[in-house]
């Protein structure tokens, strides 16, 4: 196994610097530091029980997507990192912890796909986790994955972006609204507001029409809503990702309390899967509150309200039939199945469900944050993920040409995986069919 | 504490509608109300991007392409920034600072001070009543100024970085700067900075590796570095630094680097000191409760998320925002709630004579002040902060109902 995974070896920066500044010593003590501090009974109780069946190997689309190759099955990647690492008691090389780092940053997205078809409900993806937040202490991460983790640090966002830029976008997007909306506003700063809006880096950065559309959204729909002027805004986490709990709880606490000083009395968070996961699940409890501190709703969850309440009506719904990408973090991770139906089946005259779908869909294979590591691993996420090509093509062959998918990471890597295997579909957010077919009572008549 | 000498504490009430702006506009944006409830101001739109300052239903007569982020300070200035010809302004009190910038924010205001961060040609900095840094920066960010307003501090980039280069940035690029002068090393971030009490001294977060961080007090880091570390803070009695400090996954408090308070909490922030050196903070005591803290003694009441804490002027008692199990809002005091939960609620407000306390709640769609865990008998569209008058007799009630802004000077004991 050692050497089968050095066969499919990827050049990374940020992999090859970080293991040439690491001495066996330090790396014993630091994946002991992470097992006796970190990780309690968990782990020992997975490690310890699996009994090697093979269940969990055809639920991973790279084991799938590599013609069943058991090096890339949940079980086999657990043998070929962590179980190594207990067994040895972090007595291994620079060499081993490139290999642990290559398997667990970019050949599995945590989309725990894996753990549903376990007998004994072996979390996979938290093992993989716990090899991340290993190397991310050793300084072995991916270049680019590392730099996000760096922004987030510098600007509390994933991108980058400056104060003054963050605030400039949203004035330049109110600014475009205008000309539909003559009287639409993103209200900065509103003391007390329903709703506080939050969104993920890229969206002011390279997505501002989505900022544009979510202000439409809202403002038909009369809500009384805000975002803020300062940093918080950003509900993304790749410090999760790269195993930097200490910048995850950073990232959630600047998060939360820029909900908490504007007394808005719910965060509704914009298209993104892995965001959420770390405001319900990860964030928020390595913070030590056990739920969210301010009430969180996903937008599939919010659109499913303003449709059902009649804040927001379609004009015409969008031609069909589309087909739906399951989000995981949101899905599997949340159970936002039934509402993502529900408006689906009220913005479009049909869906043919993507086979297997639902809680079984599988991962889009960006998630995890292997998109975030960057060029190097393109090719991983493609060769990886044959199974949504397949996918994807079975529904393309039903008459389907549009893929809804309400996440921001899905979307890259389903545009990569549509290109790549010249698929021909369109994909689209939720919101982009909601702001281009609804009433809009509010806008200049055309 | 805010000084509420000099206001109208005649009992009583009084209601206006300042309709005059409507007429002369498009849209009114949300009200401001001044600390002493004389003033009520909002961003008027009179035109397409057009946009005037209303105040009290007077619009202002300097028309500009833009104003967000009005406020009231605490001395009882209004302060907004103001774009007219692709740049940004600071205005106070219907003044705009002469000079403008490529774009301004996070204002804040200290010892009849106003201070701005600033973007000046992509350059970063801050300026205080118009007076720009002489140095500005790659970046800047956690801006922060002293409390007799006269000095500034923020987090910037000192050193310009390329595209994804991460051992460049893991080597430092960022310092803190002190009214402009970058000090201290070099490190991967810097966070909080805050004044000592006499604006003398400045104390931050510093992270110093991927993994390590510490504290630093003019540019001085603490001889320990440690898993994670909050915003530290200053004893006013002995100049002394606190700050909450990460060890083996629990919480504990550092003063000067030693610990003080050992680390068994889940979670542990927001310290302060009373004027006596008393510390209060907000901790965890384990997973999932929080509560308040006094100088490492938690109360035995505890809730989901606890903030927004509010200390008496005596250092004796403190109150906060409580969200519970069932995700409402609770006021947390003297190690008791006050009865009833609501939607939200605002920070809590002490009375100089630290008896008496009072808190803005929202019950869905009204809104009304409460004073030592009771109503006011009446309920609005909307309250503002409430304050008690000197001798701590009497409660100030600001709030709006429709278009009609109530300012009522009410007694304590005419809460129920
Ligand atoms: S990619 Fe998903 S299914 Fe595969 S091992 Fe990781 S968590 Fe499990
Ligand atoms: S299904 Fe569970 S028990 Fe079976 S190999 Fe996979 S992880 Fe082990
Ligand atoms: S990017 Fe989308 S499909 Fe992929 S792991 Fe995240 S939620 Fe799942």
């Amino acid at each position: 196994m050692y050497n089968k995974i050095f066969d499919r070896k990827v050049d990374d920066i940020g992999l090859q610097t970080g293991i040439d500044r690491l001495t066996p010593e330090k790396i014993e003590k630091t994946v002991n530091e992470v097992f006796s501090g970190e990780t309690g009974a968990k782990l020992k109780v997975y490690h310890d029980t699996c009994v090697r069946c093979g269940l969990c190997a055809s639920a991973c689309h790279y084991y799938v997507s590599h013609d069943n190759d058991p090096s890339y099955s949940p079980a086999g990647k657990v043998t070929q990192t962590i179980s190594i690492l207990l067994d040895k008691k972090g007595k291994v090389g620079p060499d081993f912890i490139y290999q642990c780092a290559q398997i667990a940053y970019t050949e599995c997205n945590l989309c725990r796909r894996c753990v549903h078809y376990c007998p004994l409900g072996i979390d996979t993806g938290y093992m993989m986790s716990v090899v991340r937040r290993i190397c991310h202490k050793l300084g072995v991460t991916p270049q680019y994955l590392q730099d996000t983790a760096h922004s987030h640090s510098a600007t509390m966002n994933q991108m980058w972006v400056k104060d003054d830029e963050w605030t400039d976008s949203l004035l330049w997007q109110e600014e475009e609204a205008r000309d539909e909306f003559p009287d639409m506003r993103i209200p900065l700063d509103k003391d007390g507001a329903d709703v506080y809006y939050s969104v993920i880096g890229p969206e002011p950065k390279f997505r501002t029409h989505l900022i544009y559309q979510a202000g439409a959204i809202l403002h038909e729909a009369g809500v009384n809503w805000t975002m803020p002027s300062m940093p918080g805004w950003d509900n993304s986490d790749m410090a999760m990702y790269s195993g930097d709990f200490e910048m995850m709880g950073r990232l959630k606490r600047i998060h939360f309390e820029s909900a908490q000083k504007l007394h808005s009395k719910k965060i509704v968070m914009g298209e993104c899967g892995h965001a959420f996961r770390s405001v319900y699940d990860q964030g928020n409890r390595w913070l030590g509150w056990k739920d969210y501190p301010v009430e969180v709703v996903h937008s599939i969850e919010f659109f499913a309200h303003l449709l059902k309440t009649g804040k927001i009506k379609m004009a015409e719904k969008f031609p069909g039939p589309v087909t739906i990408h399951d989000p995981c973090n949101v899905i599997r991770g949340r159970g936002l199945m039934n509402e993502l139906r529900y408006v689906v089946s009220e913005i479009c005259e049909s869906y043919i469900e993507m086979q297997p779908n639902a809680e079984h869909n599988f991962c889009c294979a960006a998630g995890g944050g292997v998109i975030n590591c960057g060029p190097p691993f393109k090719n991983v996420r493609m060769d990886g993920n044959r199974a949504k090509a397949d996918q994807l093509r079975a529904a393309a062959e039903q008459g389907v040409k549009t893929v809804i998918a309400p996440c921001h990471n899905c979307h890259g890597g389903l545009e990569d995986i549509i290109e790549h295997y010249e698929l021909g579909l369109d994909l689209k957010f939720l919101g982009d069919i909601i702001y281009a077919n609804m009433v809009k009572t509010k806008a200049v008549e055309e | 504490m805010q000084n509420t000498n000099g206001w109208n504490w005649e009992p009583g009430r009084r209601k206006e509608t300042f309709s005059d702006c409507e007429q002369g506009s498009e849209w009114l944006e949300e009200w401001h109300v001044s600390p002493d409830g004389e003033k009520v101001a909002c961003v008027a739109c009179t035109a397409p991007a057009e946009f005037a300052m209303c105040v009290n239903g007077k619009l202002g007569e300097t028309v500009y392409e833009k104003i967000i982020c009005p406020r009231f300070d605490q001395d009882g200035k209004l302060a907004a920034y103001v774009s007219q010809d692709m740049e940004w302004f600071v205005y106070v009190d219907g003044e705009t600072w002469e000079e403008g910038y490529g774009f301004a924010w996070d204002l804040k205001s200290a010892g009849g001070h106003v201070a701005t961060a600033v973007q000046q040609d992509m350059r970063y900095g801050m300026a205080v009543d118009g007076k720009l840094w002489d140095n500005l920066f790659e970046n800047g960010n956690n801006f922060c100024l002293s409390p007799d307003g006269s000095r500034t501090a923020a987090a910037v980039q000192v050193e310009p970085m390329g595209q994804a280069e991460i051992y460049k940035f893991q080597d430092g690029v960022f310092s803190l700067a002190v009214d402009g002068e970058a000090i201290g090393d070099l490190v991967m971030n810097v966070y909080n900075p805050t004044f000592s009490p006499d604006s003398k001294s400045v104390a931050c977060e510093v992270r110093t590796s991927l993994y390590e961080y510490s504290i630093a007090v003019d540019g001085k880091k603490w001889g320990t570095s440690y898993n994670g570390v909050w915003a530290p803070a200053f004893n006013p009695v002995s100049g002394a630094v606190v700050a909450p400090v990460r060890i083996g996954g629990k919480w504990g408090l550092a003063e000067n680097n030693n610990i003080i308070w050992q680390p068994k909490y889940t979670q542990l922030w927001k310290q302060r000191f009373t004027a006596q050196g008393d510390i209060w903070a907000v901790c965890s005591p384990s997973y999932g409760e929080f509560t308040l803290v006094k100088n490492d003694a938690p109360w035995s009441v505890s809730a989901a998320v606890v903030y927004d804490v509010a200390v008496s002027p005596d250092g004796q008692r403190a109150a906060a925002v409580a969200r519970g199990h069932d995700r409402r809002y609770k006021v947390m005091i003297d190690n008791k709630f006050w009865p009833g939960s609501f939607e939200m609620i605002w920070r809590p407000v002490f009375s100089a004579d630290s008896a008496n306390c009072a808190a803005r709640v929202d019950m869905g769609s009204k809104q009304t002040i409460m004073v030592n865990g009771k109503a006011f008998g009446e309920e609005f569209d909307q309250c503002f902060e409430p304050a008690f008058s000197p001798d701590s007799s009497k409660v100030l009630i600001k709030a709006r109902n429709g278009k009609e802004y109530i300012r009522i000077v009410a007694d304590v004991s005419e809460f129920k």
